[in-house]
């Protein structure tokens, strides 16, 4: 290809991984069969809260096949499930921490917990014997709604926590936001409902461990989005194993979206089991296991005002928030809430004044954590249905209202602890505005009511927080570890390169986007560039993949250590073109004496490195392979405004997104196509979040309602309009790509914009108030109710 | 999935055999069956696989009648030219199910044995009045349907074939569950030799008759008169993507539409 630097950076290069997924070639987890294999099954609570009285595997050892039984007694002494982040009280406290048991010890706490593990010579063997595992249970009331679990005589998760309050925790000025509502010319209050959400990546969790005798060491094959990270927490915090003796391994992944971040208990089992067994365990997850046991996302009750001035100015805004933990802590589960949803209550706005309170509960059901967008969605609703509905109050048209706070000077320092660098709202609504044809809405809404139909508009103005994260930052708001990325360029001899960078793909196209930062600056062809991820027995020490973090930080680390390979090449090239270093430029993959034509080639110069015959042997290192470590010096802060425009048959309820426009401003932009395919992916799940997902647990039995595709309800393509996307370029001031992340935009934008245009679909009916999801049943429900008055 | 056996019927006669001394289960098309198995819901000793009996296969007009044999697939129906001809109805509903791997597999036999309250066949087999031809007797429409999951089939009974009357004008209305695609409600309405029909599926623990727009509809052929029947919520199902009374009120839409739409 030879492309030149400009020429490939901004090219909608095709994805090389695509050959291999589109193929069947992929190789996940499920894919893996080691000699001497054995099949893992566990045995889970059917009970949503229950005392585990006594648990009898007698007839499932004696069971055909099987090679071990083992349940939370055995694994008495092995550490509990870490929690990543420290949240610290209002009170000065730390949050409360129960226990986080492998395998259940005396209390299962939600429909789904691990209460045994099966270990047998095929997966039907395992299953049989499954069933034979005898446990004896004392039901206890189930609580699955965090209000419902802080209220007085609620039933107690935890013992740690008999008020089941994980934290209370605040960020911002309570008194100054107090000040600001005392004179406010209107104040606007909202209650609202963050649906809860079952990931359902395609590919379920799996895993295979092996203990080797050998050398004593452990090898995991799991479907994981951060490998090191889950060497780090399973070794040092649960199983007590030093990290040159655990190798994990994160093949192709089909799929996160957050819910493989953490470390979970299957996989520590079976590290665990696999050297009492001696033999590899595999285990992958069943659709069924994994509506139970994945980590869902949001399940926030928010209650929230903004106090505006006459003129629509916002004072201040106080969000009071109850947010479901689950049943125990997840990796990250305490974060999501707090960090990463407080921080951004600012939104695009200058509110001068903010005070959240978020309070985090235990529930009987599965564990909360981060789900693509991770507190930034939250954090969107609230931020963009409180300022539709102040607009709607106030008489103000929305996206006057919007402007007239807009932040327009940068840095700008909020006050819910962030400094956005850099960005341009105006133009990403004035684009968004242009390509939705705002100007011919009225014309047609008329068109569909003339068929009987209601249509509405929402805007939706976003900002998220990605690029996670400055280390020294995050280690004082609780962090419990480091947030750069790594990266590591191996040039071979022969003058191909091996990239191993700490991110991980599984979705995101980095295989192609990586390989286009390295091929333009090395001035080679993409497919001279081989991008290496998820094995920790290959990769220097990286955090992963979450957080919209991959390009805009494990990138840096990647352009970090193609500077010193650049670097090294000038004095290797000096030295065969006898020039001074300082003399030697680099361009499209040649080093040139600077005012000559006198140059050597990349592939020349790779193949001294490594034949080191004519060399300066005394001053440098032969070969040619540098490490990086990048650790950003602020967020980055992707944004736009997204225009929703939906059509509701007020017959049936049902709500169709006629129209969707999404303007982001990323920053400077790798792989356009790669981009638009995340903001499709990203708008797909903000689409399923607002019109159709629901995880709903039974009130009374704990019991999970939407254990299946039968009733929980995934966006199909048939569901989803033809998004319009469309990008603004401000780069980000503090990486060297001026890139800032889009993995999650889509879904952290675009449900308060869907939202907002059912509400304003149906606020001439009367409809004040609807949550998520506007399914056709809530809709029609919503348009009775607001008829009865 | 347990272990069974797996048995291979080449006639309808021998299929009754098989399922009479093993006590097992006839397989069709498999999506109900295996899907139940698999998740051990189901544990048949024995399985009778009907996919090679060919007296089961096939779709024949016979005089004013639409025949389609047990084991013909809904992606047959759905693009069988005798159907779009005599029956477009019938043919829309069976484009209507599920997916496409799983009209390529599923049968009409299957459904109908199988009642799913939400199912869509019922409702077109019970809306046109027709008959279910088995290897012991002829059932008629408003006798096969017992409750949920529940039909007049005995243990070793086997569906041969059903046998539709062709209407004067017939559709089918579906609003399907946002989740399973099944029917939250359907509604078909015909109009046959013996007067108004209207089933309805998906509303209640088993597909019903709905009388009250029947005798509207027979008074007056109009989308409006199905729209103001006021349907009782009474028995009628309560989940999570529909309350009594919203499927109640569906039932009156989704009649009116498929009086707008039938032919
Ligand atoms: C993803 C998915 C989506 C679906 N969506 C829909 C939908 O939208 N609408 C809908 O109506 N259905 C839907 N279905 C169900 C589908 O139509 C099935 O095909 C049908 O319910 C069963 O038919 P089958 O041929 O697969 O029967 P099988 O699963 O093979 O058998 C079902 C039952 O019928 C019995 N049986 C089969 N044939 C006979 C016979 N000839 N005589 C007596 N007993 C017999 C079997 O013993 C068994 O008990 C869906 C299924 C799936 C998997």
């Amino acid at each position: 290809m030879g492309a030149s630097e400009q020429g490939l950076i901004g090219q909608s290069v095709k994805r090389k991984e695509d050959v291999r997924f589109l193929t069947g070639a992929g190789q996940y987890t499920d894919d893996i069969t080691l000699p001497r294999q054995t099949y893992a099954v566990f045995v889970r609570s059917p009970h949503a809260h229950a005392k585990v009285r006594k648990v009898d595997t007698s007839r499932a050892k004696a069971a055909p096949g099987v090679v071990g039984v083992f349940t939370g007694a055995d694994l008495e002494g092995v550490g509990g499930l870490p929690c990543g982040w420290l949240i610290t009280s209002l009170d000065g406290t730390p949050m409360k921490e129960p226990p986080h048991p492998v395998l259940a010890q005396g209390k299962v706490r939600y429909v789904g917990d691990r209460v045994a593990l099966v270990v047998a010579e095929s997966l039907s063997q395992a299953k049989d014997a499954a069933e034979l595992v005898d446990v004896d249970y004392e039901v206890l009331a189930a609580v699955v709604s965090p209000a419902d679990a802080i209220k007085p005589g609620a039933p107690v998760v935890h013992d740690i926590a008999p008020d089941n309050r994980c934290y209370t925790w605040g960020l911002g000025d309570k008194a100054a936001t107090e000040a600001a509502f005392a004179k406010a010319a209107h104040v606007t209050k909202i209650d609202i409902v963050n649906n809860r959400l079952i990931p359902n990546a395609i590919e379920p969790r799996a895993a295979n461990a092996s203990y080797s005798r050998s050398d004593d060491s452990y090898t995991l094959y799991v479907a994981n989005q951060n490998p090191h990270v889950e060497r780090l927490l399973m070794g040092a915090f649960v199983l007590g194993l030093p990290e040159h003796k655990l190798r994990v391994i994160a093949p192709d992944v089909g799929g996160g979206f957050g819910s493989k971040i953490f470390l979970y208990g299957e996989e520590t089992a079976l590290v665990w089991a696999s050297k009492r067994v001696g033999r590899p365990i595999k285990w992958t997850g069943e659709r069924s296991e994994a509506f139970l046991s994945d980590a869902h996302g949001r399940d926030h009750v928010t209650h929230a005002e903004l106090a505006l001035d006459k003129d629509g100015k916002f004072l201040g805004l106080h969000v009071k928030t109850i947010a479901s933990m689950g049943s125990y802590l997840s990796t990250f589960g305490s974060s999501v809430p707090t960090m990463l949803y407080a921080t951004l209550l600012a939104g695009q706005y200058t509110t001068p004044a903010i005070w959240a309170e978020v309070i985090g509960a235990f529930t009987t059901t599965s564990p909360v954590d981060a789900y693509r967008g991770a507190g930034r969605p939250e954090a969107t609703y609230v931020v963009e249905r409180i300022v539709h509905q102040a607009a709607v109050e106030m008489g103000i048209p929305q996206d006057e209202l919007r402007r007239r706070n807009f932040i327009r000077t940068f840095p700008h320092q909020t006050p819910v602890a962030l400094t956005y660098d850099t960005g341009d709202y105006d133009a990403s609504m004035n684009k968004a505005r242009e390509i939705a044809d705002v100007a011919g809405f009225a014309a047609r809404k008329a068109e569909s009511a003339k068929r009987g139909k209601l249509r509405g508009m929402g805007y939706s103005s976003y900002i998220e927080a990605c690029g996670l994260a400055p280390s020294n930052v995050a280690g004082a708001l609780g962090a419990r570890a480091g947030l750069f990325e790594a990266g590591e360029i191996r040039v071979n001899p022969t003058g191909s390169v091996s990239v191993f960078t700490g991110s991980h793909s599984h979705g995101q196209g980095h295989e192609t986007t990586f390989a286009q930062i390295v091929a333009a600056r090395l001035g080679i062809s993409v497919d001279a560039v081989d991008v290496v991820h998820g094995d920790t027995g290959r990769i220097p020490f990286g955090m992963g993949t979450y957080g919209s973090r991959s390009l805009s930080v494990g990138g840096s680390a990647i352009v970090k250590a193609l500077d010193k390979i650049v670097n090294k090449g000038k004095k290797i090239a000096a030295h065969l073109l006898e020039a001074a270093e300082g003399d030697i430029e680099f361009k499209d993959g040649k080093f040139t004496v600077a005012g000559t034509d006198r140059s050597k080639t990349f592939g020349e110069v790779a193949l001294t490195a490594y034949v080191p015959h004519n060399y300066p042997l005394d001053k440098l290192e032969p070969g040619l392979n540098e490490t990086a470590f990048y650790d950003p010096t602020n967020f980055t802060y992707p944004a736009g405004t997204h225009i929703c425009e939906v059509e509701i048959d007020p017959d049936t309820g049902v709500v169709t997104v006629a129209k969707f426009t999404a303007c982001d401003d990323f920053g400077n932009i790798i792989n356009p196509m790669i981009v638009e395919g995340q903001v499709h992916g990203g708008l797909a799940q903000g689409l399923g979040q607002a019109l159709l997902e629901h995880g709903v647990y039974d009130k009374e039995s704990g019991q999970l309602l939407t254990g299946s595709y039968m009733d929980y309800a995934m966006p199909r393509a048939d569901d989803l309009p033809s998004f319009e996307v469309a990008t603004t370029v401000t780069p980000c001031t503090h990486n060297p790509l001026g890139a800032k992340g889009c993995g999650e935009a889509g879904a952290i934008g675009s449900p308060a914009a869907m939202m907002n245009a059912v509400m304003d679909a149906l606020a001439p009916l009367g409809v004040r108030h609807l949550d998520m999801p506007a399914s056709p049943h809530r809709v029609w429900q919503a348009i009775q109710s607001a008829k009865k008055g | 999935m347990y272990a069974f056996e797996l048995h291979h019927a080449k006639s309808v006669a021998d299929a009754a055999a098989l399922l009479a001394k093993t006590g097992g289960k006839a397989l069709a098309g498999g999506q109900s069956l295996v899907a139940a198995m698999k998740l051990r819901l189901a544990q048949p000793g024995h399985v009778v696989d009907l996919s090679g009996v060919a007296e089961l296969k096939g779709i024949r007009r016979e005089g004013d009648h639409v025949t389609i044999g047990a084991m013909t697939r809904h992606a047959e129906v759905a693009s069988s030219d005798v159907v779009k001809g005599a029956i477009p109805a019938l043919a829309a509903l069976a484009e209507g199910i599920g997916d496409r791997q799983v009209r390529n597999m599923g049968t009409l036999g299957g459904a109908l044995a199988n009642n799913d309250p939400a199912a869509d066949w019922p409702a077109g087999v019970l809306g046109l009045g027709a008959t279910v031809v088995t290897n012991k007797r002829k059932i008629a429409a408003d006798d096969f349907f017992k409750g949920m999951y529940e039909t007049a089939l005995g243990a070793d009974e086997i569906i041969v074939s059903v046998s539709f009357p062709v209407p004067k004008k017939a559709a089918y209305a579906k609003f399907p569950n946002p989740a399973s695609r099944f029917a939250l409600v359907g509604v078909l309405v015909a109009q046959t030799g013996s007067g108004v029909r209207v089933a309805v599926t998906g509303a209640a623990s088993a597909v019903f008759r709905c009388k009250p727009i029947e005798d509207a509809l027979a008074k007056s052929w109009t989308a409006a008169a199905a729209k103001a029947v006021k349907v009782s919520a009474t028995d009628l199902n309560s989940d999570l993507h529909g309350s009594p009374a919203y499927r109640a009120h569906l039932v009156s839409v989704m009649a009116a539409r498929a009086v707008d739409a039938a032919r």
